[in-house]
């Protein structure tokens, strides 16, 4: 009993978030080791570094040594080697984590304002620069 | 004596400082403000369980599979883990939940059968079934993002609803809730 309080008690101070703890189980196969086809390990390695820890959020599964991000490394490139391509992966992890687990920029239409803005600031910038080019002749 | 086209051009020489520094607010006060706990919800909810076929956690019990959940009837999908202390403290939970009838299967995540058995001995085995997810990759195919988390899968394999972190006694009525739901 003093033991489940300890544990009530332990639980209650952790943020609502899920738990970081590890598991007590090797990582996984394709965690910590690369493919043996060097192309297809370029080609994760490109997804991995452009996907979202789930648990670190500030860093990519390529950056993390969190358990779960060794985990989606090891399902990237078993994804990788079957063949699949990684487009594809992206997908199938957008589909279940939404945008935010991709650090690759959409072209949705929320994302429009940014993409038009450099045109809109170099559009407004040779504005104001013809008009003083104008005014010293 | 000034023209009004240099008054104009002297009010213009302010605008970039005035957007310089409504920039520097606006990224100012998104660096100060606290993050909120991100809590990533699947966006599964609403859609088919995806198929998946795992082997039992613990000896003694069937493992899980997709198929289970299209029975007919409401069922909880525990993900949990042995070595993950608020999966302690949602167990009496879970239990009372089963003792009122609810049917519960887990899948265990990263999980060895001798530390399931134990961690089920001294907190009590709510579950129907514990399939064995050893690389997370179910857990990911669920769109779930860390343990405990619980879906409520009506009868026909349908995810209806899912619970990030423990369930707490002040949990329950939500979680019946969502299962009622689900009947329908």
């Amino acid at each position: 009993m003093r033991n489940a309080c300890l544990v009530l008690l332990l639980a209650a101070l952790l943020p609502l978030s899920p738990a970081l703890a590890d598991s007590k189980m090797a990582p996984a196969e394709y965690a910590y080791r690369q493919l043996p086809d060097a192309k297809q390990e370029k080609q994760a390695q490109d997804l991995m570094q452009t996907l979202r820890c789930l648990v670190c959020q500030g860093q990519s599964i390529a950056d993390s040594d969190a358990e779960m991000a060794g985990d989606m490394r090891a399902l990237v490139r078993r994804r990788i080697e079957a063949g699949e391509q990684p487009e594809d992966i992206r997908a199938w992890l957008i589909e279940r984590y939404g945008d935010w687990v991709s650090y690759k920029p959409t072209t949705a239409p929320v994302t429009w304002p940014l993409w038009a803005a450099p045109v809109l600031l170099l559009a407004a910038g040779i504005w104001v620069g013809r008009g003083r080019f104008r005014r010293r002749r | 004596m000034t023209s009004p086209a240099t008054r104009k051009v002297r009010i213009l020489l302010w605008v970039p400082l005035i957007a310089f520094v409504a920039f520097v607010g606006l990224v100012a006060s998104g660096l100060l403000k606290p993050t909120a706990n991100v809590t990533l919800v699947s966006k599964l909810v609403g859609k088919p369980l995806p198929e998946f076929a795992l082997p039992p956690g613990v000896a003694g019990q069937p493992g899980l599979t997709a198929a289970d959940f299209r029975a007919g009837k409401p069922r909880l999908l525990n993900i949990f883990a042995s070595w993950c202390v608020p999966c302690a403290a949602e167990a009496p939970v879970l239990k009372q939940l089963a003792d009122a009838g609810v049917e519960i299967d887990a899948v265990a995540i990263r999980d060895r059968p001798e530390d399931i058995a134990r961690f089920l001995g001294r907190w009590g085995n709510p579950y129907a079934r514990i399939g064995s997810d050893v690389d997370s990759s179910i857990q990911f195919a669920l769109g779930s993002s860390g343990v405990p988390e619980t879906f409520v899968i009506d009868g026909k394999g349908v995810i209806r609803h899912q619970h990030i972190g423990d369930i707490r006694a002040e949990n329950v009525p939500e979680i019946l809730a969502a299962l009622k739901d689900a009947e329908r």
